[in-house]
Order: structure tokens, then C-alpha cells, then sequence
């Protein structure tokens, strides 16, 4: 068994909420974020932490690097203690939060490195040759001198991941990495983030909304539901879930009544007197193919999408089959 | 300089070069200082003439010296109150400054700092230079008050930085700080002698003054650097900024250590 990078015991935060109830009361309620939240992750390891927005994901995140102070339970990240250790943890771990940026707005983006160099306190010599590395690897060659206000988002973030991977850190955490990129985009920085696995060993923890960032990158899942870990286990076991159900869209020429009637579909509502209807059907019990061969033979398809199921789907699904 | 500090440094150096990105902000606080330096020009004139051409020690010569330092000083001293760091606790990017192995006070105030000194050149060396070429003005001809002024002014500087910092971290508690900003910005301006120097208040009111770290942010290092006070008298003047340095730092320390604990960062 590997060193544990990451192990907590009943993690647990809470915020509390006020909220206005007449002119000068205010009620007070609690709102348990992470609920005895109990993991371990092991060096070289790369896991994907999913579930809902406020499932409790970022709020997870924050008690591991000792951004925020756990209500109880216990959390030990690389070994120490991020609370009382926190600059120390800080050189191990390289965190991106997807909707934040750790650029200098003003400077050019090779400024930003150089500063997060100096903060790391990286040897001048190990600083330069792991940023011509990122700067290969992650193609930020062409906008180096740009300010880092006037990058694109695409451009942006993988100067996010090269500042936050510049002191190699041996965990990586990243809050919704692939955010608003753009399909290509997202394949680079997925790519980057493999190859940069494979030759350092970096141990992966991402959250995300996406599924391609899960299949890709994450050899394991954390499915979190309201502060609780809801499923944990191999992909294979997720993937069985996330195939269960897709959903098929059709426009139809003219209005029909309810497709209740194909096989091995749930018709889940119409719209315009059934000129457009949707479908949810299992992949594994049937195939896209068949299921629009049986709608053509009822009516004729105007226009048609199919939507993969979302994480929130997943996960809710997830958390009602442990009920 | 110790490796420790070594981070420091370099965000202070980070500072200089994010202020001097902003030069035609820059241009314009100079033309809103060098407006309201005329207006206490003729303010202040008056009233030195009005007494008989000196009041409290003040004549012509050395009234526009010391108004052309404080407006020049404007851009350095931070008297209104605004920081990058009460911003940063309000979007939640406060985060980001958690998850660096520095500290987000020695972070913040080393960028500030280098922020105010770089403001010094595009605004305060112009400032100063309508003084003596538009208006006249008389500064010292020995060494000391110049010896003693640059470390007071740099005091100076860090004590506003610091200071600032520390009222930043209401944000822990309050979120919106917007209405001890505006406190700060009423009180410290006055009692840091930008209207009216502190030797024109009346007896109780520059005791008042003299309670709080405000003259030792402007006031403290314009007497020295105008020559207007001893050698002797200087050298008190800068250990009191020092002592008020000191504990501005350490009240930043202890209210960044609190306000951790209270800390949720927001918009997730």
C-alpha cells in the first residue's frame, strides 16, 4: 500500500446562515457543507471528486489545504497537518480553482511565474527549466509578455495549471479545471495532466462537472451528496451508472400523440401538442440506432439530439439506489 | 537579505511594476492632487498672512512646502482606506492568497508598499516640483532632515499599508467593509494633517491627533523632511512611527489569525 497523501476522519464543516425574520431578529441556521466525510487517497493516485453544486466539493478542498478550519474530524494532507503546517503543506501542493486566478491582472504572465518562483523559493537555475518545460508542454509561448487580464480563457487557465504545477508539487488539486474550455482546449490540459503523471507521479484530485475530465484523467471517483460520500469506487462501477440513461430529443413534422409505446424507452414529456417529445432510454438495453428506427416508423424526425446524462443526474441517481 | 524574506521582496518588486502599468491613472491623480494643492495654497496663505506673515512656526516658504509634500505624498500614503486585500475577502479570492506559503499580511503589505513607492515618482516628484517652480517654497539646506525623512517616509508608508491591511481583515467578520472604509477615510485623512497641519489644531485636538497612528503615516514625516522640527525632536518622531508600526503589524497578525477561523470563503 502506498503512503497515504491524502486521509481524513469525519471531516465535517459547517456554516451557519443568518437570514432576516422580522425587523431586528435574524434566524440562525447551520448548514452542515461536509458531513463526516472519511477518505483516503494514496500517492500516484488520480480521483475524481464529483456531486452536485453545494454537494461540498470546494468546501472539501479548502479544509484539505488549510484554507478553511474543519468543524470536527480530523485532516492529515501530504503528511501534515494543514491548519498548523499550512505553508509548508503549501509547497506540496499546487491547487487551480477553476473560477479564480492566482495571475499578476497587470503583469505579463511570465512576471506571474517568476514571482510564484521566488515565493516557492525555487533555485533560479530549477525555476527556468521547469517553466520552459510548462511553457512546451501547456503551448504558452505566444502569450508570455501578454498581461494576465488580457488572456483568453483558454489561455488562461493553462497558465492557472503552469502556476500552480510550477514548484511540482506532489498533489495536484484542481476545482473544476476544464471550466468554460472549449472541447480541444480541454483535451490539452487533460493531456498535459496525464503526461505530467506519468513523469512525475503527481497524485490527481479534480472536481468537475465533466465527464470527459473523469474518463480521461481519474483512475477512481468520490461521488459526494450533500456533504456525505455517497459512492466511492473504480470507474468502471460509475460508468455502469452514467450509461444507464440517455436522453433523446425529437422535433417531429407534425404532432403525435405520446411515444409511450417504444421499446425499452421511458417517454418523459412533450412539448407543442407532441411535436417535440423526449425519450430517456439505457444504453446497454438498447442503442440510439434502434431507438430512433422505432420513432422514424411512428412519425417523421424533423431534427434530433441526444444528451449524455449530466453529473447531477449521476449523481442523484447514485445517492437515491443507496437509499 | 535572509532567504525568509527573500518571497517578500519580490512582491514588493511585483507592486512597483503593477503601479507603474497604470500611468494615465497616475496622470490624473496628479492633476486632482495639484487642484487641491492650489485651493489650500490659497487657503492656508491667507491665514499665514492673515496672522502676519508666520503662524505657529509656519511662513510662506515653509506653509507650501509642506503643502506640496502632502498633496505630493497622496499617492503613497494610504488615507483613503481602499485595499486590494478587503476586495480579495469579499469575491473570495482570499483563497488563493491561503493556499501560498507566505503570509497573506506580508504578501499584501509588500505589494502595497511597492505600489506606494512606485506612485512616489509620477506623483510625488511633480507635486513637489509645482511647489517649488509654480508657487516657491523653502526646504533645508543641511543634511539631517533629509537623512531622517526617507526612513520616516518609508515608516510612514508601511504604518498607512499596514494599517490598511489590518482594517481589511473587518472583512472576515463583516464581508463588506465599505462602511469602516469610509471611517478610515474621514478620520485618518484629518488627523494625518492632509487638510490642515496638526500644529494649527487647537491644543485638544492635536492631543486627540497625537492618540492615534495617523500623524505618524504623513504628518510626522513631512515636519522632519521640511526641516521643521530638531534633529532630537526627529529622531523621537520616528520611534514613535516605529512603535506604531510595530503594533499595527501586530494587531494585522492577531486579527488574520482570528479572522481564519472565521473564515468562508465566498462564492465557493
Amino acid at each position: 500500500m502506498n503512503e497515504a497523501v491524502i486521509a481524513t476522519r469525519g471531516l465535517t464543516r459547517d456554516f451557519v446562515r443568518r437570514t432576516r425574520s422580522g425587523r431586528l431578529l435574524r434566524d440562525r441556521t447551520v448548514v452542515r457543507a461536509v458531513d463526516e466525510l472519511t477518505v483516503t487517497i494514496s500517492a500516484g493516485e488520480s480521483v475524481g471528486y464529483i456531486g452536485a453544486n453545494g454537494a461540498g466539493k470546494s468546501t472539501t478542498i479548502k479544509m484539505l489545504v488549510g484554507i478553511l478550519v474543519p468543524t470536527a474530524g480530523e485532516v492529515r494532507t501530504c503528511g501534515l497537518d494543514p491548519l498548523r503546517q499550512r505553508r509548508q503543506l503549501a509547497h506540496e501542493v499546487g491547487v487551480v480553482f477553476g473560477q479564480r486566478s492566482q495571475l499578476w491582472w497587470d503583469l505579463p504572465v511570465r512576471e506571474s511565474f517568476s514571482i510564484l518562483a521566488a515565493i516557492h523559493r525555487l533555485a533560479r537555475a530549477r525555476a527556468r527549466e521547469r517553466e520552459a518545460e510548462l511553457v512546451e508542454h501547456l503551448e504558452m509561448a505566444d502569450y508570455l509578455d501578454t498581461p494576465g487580464r488580457q488572456l483568453s480563457l483558454g489561455q488562461r487557465m493553462r497558465a492557472e495549471v503552469a502556476a500552480a504545477l510550477l514548484h511540482t508539487p506532489r498533489l495536484v488539486i484542481l476545482d473544476e479545471p476544464t471550466i468554460g474550455l472549449d472541447v480541444l482546449s480541454k483535451q490539452r490540459l487533460r493531456d498535459f495532466l496525464l503526461a505530467e503523471r506519468r513523469v512525475h507521479g503527481t497524485t490527481l484530485l479534480l472536481t468537475t462537472h465533466d465527464m470527459g475530465d473523469i474518463e480521461r484523467l481519474c483512475d477512481r471517483v468520490l461521488v459526494v451528496d450533500h456533504g456525505r460520500l455517497a459512492y466511492q469506487g473504480s470507474l468502471d462501477g460509475l460508468a455502469r451508472t452514467v450509461g444507464a440513461e440517455r436522453v433523446l430529443t425529437v422535433d417531429l413534422a407534425e404532432p403525435v400523440a405520446d411515444l409511450t409505446d417504444v421499446p425499452r424507452t421511458r417517454h418523459l414529456g412533450s412539448e407543442g401538442n407532441g411535436i417535440r417529445q423526449r425519450l430517456a432510454f439505457d444504453a446497454e438495453a438498447t442503442t440510439a440506432g434502434s431507438v430512433l428506427a422505432e420513432v422514424g416508423r411512428r412519425a417523421e424526425i424533423r431534427d434530433l439530439t441526444i444528451e449524455e446524462p449530466d453529473i447531477e443526474d449521476v449523481v442523484r441517481r447514485i445517492y437515491q439506489s443507496q437509499r | 537579505m535572509p532567504v525568509r524574506l527573500l518571497p517578500y521582496w519580490r512582491l514588493f518588486l511585483a507592486g512597483v511594476h503593477e503601479q507603474s502599468t497604470y500611468r494615465l491613472a497616475m496622470l490624473g491623480g496628479l492633476v486632482a492632487n495639484a487642484t487641491f494643492g492650489f485651493l489650500k495654497v490659497a487657503m492656508l496663505f491667507a491665514t499665514v498672512r492673515a496672522a502676519g506673515g508666520t503662524l505657529r512656526g509656519y511662513d510662506i516658504g515653509s506653509m507650501s512646502a509642506y503643502i506640496w509634500l502632502s498633496q505630493g505624498l497622496l499617492g503613497s500614503v494610504n488615507l483613503n482606506g481602499v485595499s486590494d486585500f478587503a476586495e480579495r475577502i469579499k469575491t473570495g479570492d482570499v483563497a488563493v492568497d491561503f493556499s501560498r506559503p507566505v503570509s497573506p499580511q506580508g504578501a499584501a503589505v509588500a505589494r502595497d508598499v511597492g505600489k506606494a513607492v512606485a506612485a512616489l515618482g509620477p506623483r510625488g516628484v511633480p507635486s513637489v516640483a509645482i511647489g517649488v517652480l509654480v508657487v516657491g517654497m523653502t526646504m533645508p539646506t543641511t543634511a539631517w532632515p533629509y537623512l531622517l525623512g526617507v526612513p520616516s517616509l518609508a515608516v510612514g508608508i508601511t504604518l498607512s499599508a499596514a494599517l490598511v491591511y489590518a482594517l481589511a481583515t473587518a472583512g472576515f467578520w463583516l464581508i463588506e467593509t465599505r462602511g469602516v472604509q469610509v471611517l478610515y477615510m474621514v478620520v485618518s485623512g484629518f488627523f494625518a494633517g492632509l487638510f490642515v497641519p496638526i500644529a494649527l489644531f487647537p491644543g485638544w485636538l492635536a492631543a486627540m491627533a497625537s492618540a492615534t497612528p495617523f500623524p505618524s503615516m504623513m504628518m510626522s514625516p513631512i515636519d522632519i523632511l521640511t526641516g521643521r522640527v530638531t534633529v532630537a525632536r526627529s529622531s523621537a518622531l520616528l520611534g514613535i512611527q516605529v512603535v506604531w508600526l510595530a503594533a499595527t503589524v501586530t494587531a494585522g497578525l492577531v486579527l488574520t489569525r482570528a479572522g481564519r477561523r472565521t473564515l468562508e470563503v465566498q462564492g465557493g
